[in-house]
C-alpha cells in the first residue's frame, strides 16, 4: 500500500474503496441526512474538512505518539476539529446548521474518519495522507449527495431545493422542479427510503465494476493470445 | 521518572488535550459574536413575519416576559415577546406548545394583537409525519396562514375546530390529528390572552 501512487489513492477514495459504498462506514449520517441533495452535500463537505484535517494532523504526529495512547489521541484530534467545524458552520451557514443539527457533532463517531487515521494516516507521509483524506472525503460527499438527490427527486419531486442555504441568494434559482403534478413518493424521504436507495447505489456500483472487469478481460485475452506467437 | 512509558504516554495525551481545547476555545472566541447575531436575526425575522417591523418601535427580541399557564399555553413556562409602539402595547407573541401532536409536542409562535385578533401563527418545530402532518409548515403549504386575522369571535368560539369536527379550519387528507391539536392550542392561547393579556405588558417596576 505504501507504494501506491497518488492517482491510485484518489481512485480508491472516490470509487474502489469508497467509504460509504464499499467500506459501508459512516452509515448513521449517510442514512439520516440524505433526504435532500443539499443536506447530503452540506454534511459531506463538513466530513471532508474534518477527515482532511485529521488525516494531516495524525500524519504529522505519527512518529511521536506512543502506540498505547494512539487511539485516544486520534479521538481528541477528531473531536477538536469537529467542534471547530460545528462552530464555524453555526456562524457562517446558520440555516444549514439548523437543518443538519445533531449530525454535525455526530461526525465524531463517523468510523470512516478514525478508520483512515488508524489505517492510513498513521503510517504514511503528510502529502499522501492529505490526498487520501481529500479523496476519501470527496467519495463520501459524492455518495451522500447522489443518495440525497435520488431521494429528493423521488420523494419530493425537486432537486437542489434550498441550495441558497449553502451558496447564498445566487443559488435560490438553482432548484429544479419536476412539474407541479408530481407530489413525490413519500417512502423515499422516510428512513426506509434511505436503506433502499443505498442498496440500489451499491448494486449499481457492483454492476459497473463487473462490466469493467469483463471489458478488461476481453481486452486482455487477445493480447495474451498473440504474445506466445510473437515470442 | 519521565522515561517511564506510561508517564510519557500520559504527557503526550495531556498535550493533545490542551492543544485540542485551545483550538476549540480559539474558534469559539472567533465565532461567538456571529452566532449570537445569527440567532437573534433568525428570531427577529420570524417575529417580524407575524408582527410587522413598522408596527412596533421597541426591541421585540429583548422585550420578553415569562408566564406560567400549562393548561392554556402547554408548558410550565412560556416566553412571550412583546411588541410596543410609543410605549403602547401592539401585539404579544406566545411561544405556545401543542402538547398533543401526532408524534410529540409541536412548538408554535402565536402572535396576538391587542384587539384579540391573530397576527399569525407559525410552527417552529415538530416531529409530524413527512408528507402528511408536516403540511403545517409554512414552506410546505398555506394552511398555517388560515389563522391570520382570526379571533375568538371570528369564527365564533364553537367553530374553532377542523372541518371534520364541524369547524372552519381545513384538515389534511390522512392527517387530522395534527391540525386539530394546533387549532385547539391556538384557541387556548387566544383565551389566555383574553383573560390575562392586559397584565402581560406591565413592565416590572414601572
Amino acid at each position: 500500500m505504501a507504494t501506491s501512487s497518488y492517482g491510485k489513492l484518489i481512485t480508491e477514495g472516490l470509487w474502489s474503496n469508497n467509504q460509504a459504498l464499499v467500506a459501508l462506514l459512516g452509515l448513521c449520517p449517510l442514512l439520516a441526512v440524505t433526504n435532500t441533495a443539499v443536506n447530503g452535500l452540506g454534511l459531506g463537505i463538513a466530513t471532508l474538512v474534518v477527515i482532511t484535517l485529521s488525516n494531516a494532523t495524525v500524519s504529522i504526529i505519527r512518529n511521536w505518539v506512543r502506540p498505547e495512547v494512539r487511539l485516544p489521541v486520534f479521538v481528541l484530534v477528531i473531536a477538536s476539529f469537529v467542534t471547530a467545524v460545528e462552530l464555524s458552520m453555526n456562524a457562517w451557514f446558520y440555516e444549514l446548521y439548523k437543518i443538519l443539527g445533531i449530525f454535525i457533532p455526530l461526525i465524531v463517531t463517523n468510523c470512516a474518519i478514525i478508520g483512515r487515521a488508524e489505517a492510513f494516516a498513521s503510517k504514511n507521509s503528510l502529502g499522501r495522507s492529505l490526498v487520501d483524506g481529500v479523496a476519501m472525503g470527496l467519495g463520501f460527499t459524492l455518495a451522500l449527495t447522489v443518495l440525497g438527490a435520488m431521494r429528493e427527486i423521488i420523494g419530493l419531486g425537486t432537486l437542489f431545493a434550498q441550495a441558497d442555504l449553502m451558496f447564498g441568494d445566487i443559488a435560490s434559482g438553482m432548484t429544479l422542479r419536476l412539474g407541479d403534478d408530481f407530489k413525490g413518493m413519500l417512502l423515499a424521504i422516510l428512513p426506509p427510503g434511505a436503506f433502499i436507495g443505498l442498496g440500489f447505489m451499491i448494486a449499481l456500483k457492483n454492476i459497473i465494476d463487473k462490466r469493467l472487469t469483463k471489458t478488461r478481460q476481453a481486452e486482455a485475452l487477445p493480447t495474451a493470445g498473440t504474445e506466445p506467437a510473437a515470442g | 521518572m519521565i522515561k517511564h512509558p506510561v508517564m510519557l504516554a500520559g504527557i503526550v495525551l495531556f498535550l493533545f488535550a490542551v492543544a485540542g481545547a485551545g483550538l476549540v476555545a480559539l474558534v469559539h472566541q472567533q465565532t461567538e459574536a456571529r452566532i449570537i447575531a445569527n440567532e437573534r436575526l433568525a428570531l427577529l425575522k420570524q417575529l417580524n413575519a407575524l408582527v410587522p417591523a413598522q408596527s412596533i418601535d421597541n426591541d421585540i427580541v429583548s422585550d420578553i416576559t415569562t408566564v406560567s399557564a400549562p393548561d392554556r399555553l402547554g408548558a410550565k413556562e412560556t416566553q412571550v415577546y412583546l411588541g410596543r409602539k410609543d410605549g403602547k402595547p401592539v401585539a404579544a407573541v406566545f411561544t405556545s406548545i401543542v402538547p398533543d401532536g401526532y408524534s410529540g409536542p409541536i412548538k408554535l409562535l402565536v402572535a396576538v394583537r391587542v384587539d384579540g385578533s391573530l397576527g399569525g401563527v407559525r410552527v417552529i418545530s415538530h416531529k409530524e409525519t413527512p408528507g402528511l402532518g408536516d403540511k403545517v409548515e409554512e414552506r410546505k403549504s398555506d394552511w398555517i396562514y388560515s389563522f391570520d386575522n382570526k379571533s375568538l369571535v371570528n369564527p365564533p368560539s364553537a367553530q374553532w375546530k377542523v372541518k371534520r369536527d364541524g369547524g372552519v379550519f381545513d384538515q389534511f387528507t390522512g392527517a387530522t390529528v395534527t391540525p386539530r391539536s394546533i387549532v385547539h392550542a391556538v384557541k387556548n392561547t387566544l383565551i389566555y390572552f383574553r383573560d390575562r393579556g392586559g397584565s402581560l405588558f406591565q413592565k416590572p417596576g414601572t
